[in-house]
């Protein structure tokens, strides 16, 4: 089993996210992610999906949804050397003397302090999976609060067929 | 015109018909009909755009969302609706109809209960890949989500058992959705599409305008196979020593029979059949081995466990054929052919794949083996072949005439004198779901494709009947049979009346064991003989139901009165219902037990050993089967 990362391209329509999502449980896999947002082009949305399935899986996953009408092209960024990236925010737990400490930490990883609160900082990072689950190790220590991630977005890199 | 010659033009119109929906074309008049620029109700326009796609008939059910429709309905000229007295069994009348004709069956029902009796019809269509364009009345756009009255999220519920589906948003939009619905569903590989149309879109004002041509950018369907892999699976071809054709319904789907009786004649390759695939070759084509797996015959299933290459052709490897998959055709390289590219790698991976048009890619095969200048197999394979049917058949007189009791009805014996009696250019048989229909599968023979209707990937009980109904009104020449069970029968039994409403005299034949004599089956095999809930009674009594309808009706429990009841019932202008009792304890051998391999089969008949059931794996040792005389028909 090894996670997959699959770009879809899909109609822009109520509905089409049920039959995606409804595809892949039904055949059984599990989903480990999804974003969908519009395109460039308003008709289109793009989902980033990431599922866990051994070869053979993946490939009847591709080939079931390649069969639904509202699904224009699919693409798999799993072996690419695609562009990935998650945005998460972090609610750290921090008394006022140590923000400080936070906000160092912060800044190594390029994340943005967002939100200051009596004992709470709200940090906001961007970047691969690995770099973030580094920076919330490092909060842990702390006390996260609260957190979430949006899930992965991927891009292929350079000129796309 | 002779009936053969009536059947061969007749598939030169289903072609026909295939091909105008491979470019999109509307089946009907499209954009030149008189409603073309007219202003008119939504409803009028639904009614509208089924005349300008050729619909003539169509299967439903009224209710209040669907009113509106209904009143349009009222005015049409061209379309004539066959009122059921279930949606489920619209629906699968729907689907006899387009089995048995080639064209899109249509359905029109209401909203709510209305919509979700239609759900097993669906599935029973999408499982079998057959064509339908299901249109449900949904509650006004205003309300939708409320929980108003008969609202049902139809197109969330039937969306894994649907090709496609549409919930019209606005009448903009309503010309264009029927035939993206008409296209989706007859091109690729069919399959139900549902199109849910909110109450007042129907009364909404709109100006008519059909669309001559569509072409939608997501879906393209492959049709030619891929030139390289057609070379390849010749050159396997070739080389093959012990080769076998799996044909499926995708044969008959694209009225390819033609060229797989040339690929098996000319090559000199045996086939074996799905349920699906029934029809696909003449079964009286020496070179067609029939049903093969779970109820398939011994010789088929060892065609299988011993062939060197395995041709599967619009076929998906059913676990009803291949039992335990990891044995199947263990020996065998394997060239898949199907339109649908998931089908392929889905249960076996294949050595060539190739994704297409059954019909176009054998013919590219068979042109190709030609250039290359084939040579038929070695003559021993299929010699070999026949041996095993010589000596493990299906069913023989002799060993009819030696059963326990003499004096009940063997199934094997009234199905096999059905089909001598029925006219193989002018009948049509459908079963319901269970031992009949297993029965029928091995004892029914047929020439053509689409003359034998039964549901087989969904397995639907209920479908036999209301299917029957659906496909003498497509072809109303033809002598229509269910083959019936007393409990499936039972699902859809109010059709009855539709029956009579539409004059339609179609057959009923209930193998009536007064049980659920599959499940019954293996119960006895496989759960000890602890039969939970499996015996019916025997209510109701068949022949005064029949009667309270307004059928005739007759029920028959000896032997000696199966030819002449099986002549009167032919020779009725009404609808007919025939009871033949037999005794509960009939079991349909040969069988594989679910998840055993195909080649470990229980109860072939064993001419070698004195015409006697055996079982055990393959050939057994020394010409002896592994396990002999273990089970033996009839022993109550």
């Amino acid at each position: 089993m090894m996670k997959h990362i699959l770009s879809v391209l899909v109609e822009n329509k109520p509905g089409v996210l049920s039959r995606v999502t409804g595809m892949i449980s039904r055949r059984g896999f599990n989903i480990g992610s999804l974003t969908v947002a519009p395109t460039e082009d308003q008709n289109l949305s793009r989902m980033t999906i990431i599922v866990e399935a051994d070869d053979v899986g993946f490939e009847q996953i591709t080939k079931q949804l390649h069969k639904l009408v509202s699904v224009f092209k699919i693409s798999d960024l799993t072996e690419d050397d695609a562009i990935e990236r998650e945005l998460v925010l972090f609610k750290v737990q921090c008394t006022p003397e140590r923000r400080h400490e936070i906000i160092e930490i912060a800044g190594v990883f390029r994340a943005n302090i967002v939100d200051v609160g009596k004992n709470t900082l709200t940090v906001e990072a961007t970047g691969t999976e690995s770099k973030l689950d580094a920076l919330e190790d490092l909060f842990r220590s702390y006390g996260i609060r609260q957190l979430t991630r949006t899930g992965k977005i991927a891009m292929s890199r350079g000129h796309d067929q | 015109m002779t009936n053969t010659d009536s059947h061969a033009a007749s598939v030169a119109e289903k072609l026909a018909r295939k091909q105008t929906a491979i470019e999109g074309k509307p089946f009907g008049m499209g954009s030149h009909s008189e409603y073309e620029g007219k202003t008119m109700t939504g409803a009028k326009a639904i009614i509208a755009s089924l005349e300008c796609e050729g619909v003539d008939t169509i299967f439903g059910y009224p209710g209040g969302q669907a009113i509106k429709i209904y009143d349009a309905l009222y005015d049409s000229k061209r379309i004539h609706h066959v009122l059921a007295r279930h949606e489920q069994g619209a629906t699968h009348m729907a689907d006899g109809y387009a089995r048995a004709t080639g064209k899109v069956g249509v359905v029109l029902v209401t909203s709510g209960p209305g919509a979700t009796n239609t759900v097993t019809g669906i599935m029973t269509a999408y499982m079998d890949s057959v064509p339908l364009v299901v249109i449900t009345g949904q509650v006004t756009r205003g309300v939708i989500g409320t929980d108003s009255f008969q609202e049902s999220d139809i197109v969330g519920i039937t969306m894994p058992i649907v090709k496609h589906s549409f919930l019209l948003q606005s009448t903009d939009d309503l010309t264009r959705t029927f035939r993206e619905a008409f296209y989706i569903a007859s091109t690729g590989r069919p399959g139900p599409v549902l199109i849910d149309i909110p109450s007042d879109l129907s009364g909404a004002q709109m100006v008519f305008h059909y669309p001559d041509s569509i072409s939608i950018a997501s879906y393209k369907p492959t049709y030619r196979g891929n030139a390289r892999q057609v070379k390849q699976a010749a050159q396997l071809i070739m080389k093959a020593k012990r080769p076998l054709i799996y044909a499926g319904g995708g044969i008959v789907t694209s009225h390819a029979c033609q060229e797989l009786v040339e690929l098996s004649e000319t090559m000199d390759i045996p086939v074996v059949t799905s349920l699906m695939g029934k029809g696909a070759m003449p079964c009286s084509n020496k070179h067609n081995l029939g049903p093969v797996g779970m109820h398939g015959s011994k010789y088929a299933n060892m065609a299988v466990m011993e062939c060197d290459l395995l041709i599967a052709v619009g076929a998906r490897f059913s676990d009803r054929v291949t039992g335990k998959v990891s044995e199947f055709a263990p020996h065998a390289q394997v060239i898949h052919i199907d339109i649908d590219p998931a089908e392929i790698g889905k249960i076996v991976n294949p050595t060539v794949p190739i994704v297409g048009d059954a019909k176009v890619v054998l013919a590219s095969l068979n042109e190709r083996l030609h250039k290359e200048g084939a040579k038929p197999v070695d003559d021993g394979w299929f010699a070999e072949v026949c041996s095993w049917r010589e000596r493990w058949p299906f069913y023989t007189d002799d060993f009819a005439s030696s059963v326990d009791y003499p004096d009940k009805i063997a199934p094997e014996v009234v199905l096999s004198m059905l089909s001598d009696k029925l006219d193989p250019d002018a009948s049509i048989v459908t079963t319901e779901v269970g031992q009949h229909q297993m029965w029928a599968h091995q004892n029914i023979r047929r020439e053509h494709a689409r003359t034998f209707l039964s549901s087989g990937g969904a397995g639907t009980m209920g479908f036999g009947f209301p299917a029957a109904i659906g496909a003498k009104i497509g072809c109303p020449d033809d002598e229509v049979v269910c083959i019936a069970g007393d409990g499936s029968f039972q699902m859809n039994v109010q059709e009855m009346a539709t029956a009579i409403q539409e004059n339609v005299p179609v057959k009923v034949l209930i193998i009536d064991n007064s049980a659920l004599g599959m499940v019954y089956q293996w119960q006895k095999l496989f759960y000890h003989e602890r039969y939970s809930f499996t015996k019916l009674p025997d209510v109701p009594d068949f022949v005064k139901l029949a009667d309270a309808y307004g059928w005739r009706g007759r029920r028959i429990s000896r032997p000696e009165e199966v030819e002449d009841a099986l002549d009167e019932m032919l020779a009725s202008k009404e609808p007919y219902l025939l009871d033949v009792v037999i005794p509960t304890d009939q079991t349909v051998y040969p069988m594989v037990a679910p998840g055993a391999p195909i080649d470990d089969i229980i109860g072939a008949l064993d001419v070698t050993l004195g015409g006697v059931r055996v079982s055990g794996k393959g050939f057994g040792k020394d010409g002896r089967p592994a396990t002999a005389g273990g089970e033996k028909d009839g022993d109550e």
